[in-house]
């Protein structure tokens, strides 16, 4: 009996570990591709790591500080930053209204809000093209290609995310708690300021983080409504494929950069991202 | 609790506005742009009304539209077949102790993560022909020659290959979240009438994890349905039609071919089979839901 467990121990570790490795080898990969000359990378696939010598700075410095990358760059940050900070305060906002107020017709609300997070952004590129460069005008400027007009998009998946997650959280402070410091005289934002959001502070920080991540990641909706100005970078990394001879080393380089958010938040927020990913319909 | 709902409708009127302009608003606009004829590049580059269901007609003879949807259901199934066993043996494994289990899993969430562009790019670098190492390795050892951008076969099941890498860890800790939460006097009972693992696994694990396997079916389905970021960095919906599924589909007509009527149509067919496909999961929840109580 106790060599069958030891046995069943060795092989699930085993496999873990095989496992481990596919998971880590195409990264493995694409981080020595970044640190190679084109020369390097001709011929046989060579895979022992890079002395830090001998790594090829110009495949970061091309892209990021003799091109357009920088930029790109600034307005992922921008944009992503904006947004994560705009979706927690509206969705704070909305979730104490569908928690403590009885609306009528809140629950078609919230789950008219969900609809939004499951709808194919494919089948909306077209009609908000066109809304973003002819409709939606202000003056002469349109929402088109501007970061304005991604921050405001990229709430149509974040908000009804956040407001799923924190729902269960604003849910599960008591009701009491509120009314007693109404009676004490607190008005709302009093009550918002000093009870819900220092209790309810580790759903708000993850619901940040997630959503940072979220509107740092996507990429169709971007590519779709900018051209040059409010360019992200997975636009700029989806740049690579229609050149003719692509230059690899600067593509790994740029995919690179755009995973470190990644990479930070996932020691962050590791805990959470079933329940972000799930809807909280099952709990990490 | 507040005497007046009037300050809960001012807390919630800017999500209901922000959701309304971004998401209600193009929803109706691409209903009605799809009945009507235009292309801006076409010698009349204006709207034309050629009657209510001039594009929808066209629709269903379009057999690259009707096809990418048969792909892009089969391309969803497929993963999801793959996704689900390997996620479900290894949230299983998770449940027991071993070395390294911790980081283990922190290596596995982090594909989770990445953004589906960069996982693209990633593929890209580590099978592409003359660069990476997977076609290398595949002719060294096999005699196996891997290239994608001219095999359609190859093209689809290296995009199965990503999806699997890319998502199988949501489908783990989803069901490991889900088996940690069970409870645990059927499994005592049915050791004490002398159950083996697998009548346990069968008779016991499987029926109560139905609710949580309902979320992960419906949630992969969802998202595989929706897939076009990954596809476009790795192939480009090529070679040929291979990897063009439904959401690339619509890219091309309306962003290459400038056609906005068709493409209107299509993304209204697109998006009322998604609601199908999700209507139809979601009543299954639903029913079970009402038969449990």
């Amino acid at each position: 009996m106790k060599i069958r467990k030891v046995i069943g121990k060795i092989s699930t570790t085993i496999l873990w570990t095989i496992l481990t490795l596919i998971t880590l080898f195409p990264i493995y990969w694409m981080v020595l591709v970044s640190t190679r000359t084109p020369v390097e990378l001709f011929g046989k696939p060579d895979l022992s790591p890079t002395f830090f010598q001998k790594i090829h700075w110009k495949n970061f410095t091309k892209p990021f500080i003799d091109g357009i990358y920088s930029d790109y760059l600034f307005n992922s940050i921008i944009v992503a930053t904006s947004n994560a900070a705009l979706v927690t305060v509206l969705a704070l906002m909305a979730t104490y209204a569908l928690s403590r107020f009885k609306l009528p017709g809140s629950e078609s609300i919230f789950f008219w809000t969900m609809t939004n997070r499951m709808a194919p952004p494919a089948a909306f590129m077209l009609p908000l093209f066109l809304l973003f460069s002819t409709v939606f005008k202000f003056g002469d400027s349109t929402l088109f290609d501007t970061k304005i007009g991604l921050i405001l998009l990229y709430c149509v998946f974040n908000l009804p995310f956040a407001i799923w997650l924190l729902k269960g959280i604003i849910d599960g402070i008591p009701k009491e708690l509120d009314e007693a410091m109404i009676v004490d005289g607190a008005n709302l934002f009093t009550v918002l300021w000093k009870l819900i959001i220092p209790l309810a502070a580790p759903g708000i920080a993850v619901t940040s983080l997630l959503s940072f991540l979220f509107a740092w990641n996507e990429y169709l909706l971007a590519s779709t409504l900018t051209s040059v100005y409010a360019r992200t970078i997975p636009t700029g990394l989806s740049e690579f494929v229609t050149t003719t001879g692509t230059n690899w080393g600067t593509m790994a380089a740029v995919a690179l950069v755009s995973m470190i958010p990644a990479l930070i938040f996932l020691f962050l927020v590791q805990r959470y991202i079933v329940a972000g990913l799930t809807f909280g319909a099952v709990k990490g | 609790m507040f005497s007046n709902n009037r300050t809960g409708w001012l807390l919630l009127s800017p999500t209901i506005l922000i959701l309304f302009l971004v998401g209600l608003v193009p929803f109706f606009y691409v209903l009605y742009v799809g009945f009507f004829k235009w292309n801006p590049l076409a010698v009349d580059p204006s709207m034309q009304f050629e009657g209510f269901g001039y594009n929808y007609r066209q629709l269903i003879f379009d057999e690259v539209f009707l096809s990418s949807i048969w792909r892009s259901i089969r391309f969803a199934v497929v993963t999801l077949f793959f996704e689900l066993s390997l996620g479900f043996l290894l949230a299983l494994s998770l449940l027991s102790s071993f070395p390294l289990k911790s980081f283990f899993r922190g290596v596995h969430t982090l594909p989770l993560v990445i953004a589906p562009i960069v996982v693209g790019s990633i593929f890209k670098l580590f099978s592409v022909q003359g660069l990476g190492p997977l076609p290398h390795f595949l002719k060294d050892f096999f005699g196996y020659t891997l290239n994608y951008g001219l095999n359609a076969d190859q093209a689809f099941w290296m995009i199965v290959i990503m999806d699997i890498w890319h998502w199988t860890p949501f489908v783990t800790l989803t069901l490991l979240a889900g088996l940690s939460a069970l409870p645990q006097d059927p499994y005592e009972s049915a050791k004490i009438d002398g159950a083996n693992n697998f009548q346990i696994f069968i008779y016991i694990t499987i029926p109560m994890m139905v609710p949580v396997l309902i979320v992960v079916i419906f949630i992969r389905l969802m998202d595989s349905l929706k897939i076009v970021d990954e596809v476009w960095m790795l192939t480009g919906g090529g070679p040929g039609y291979a990897t063009r599924f439904t959401g690339i589909h619509i890219w091309k007509e309306v962003f290459e071919k400038r056609f906005y009527g068709f493409g209107s149509a299509m993304s209204i067919l697109y998006l009322y089979i998604t609601i199908v496909i999700c209507w139809l999961l979601y009543s299954v929840m639903v029913s079970r839901g009402k038969s449990e109580d």
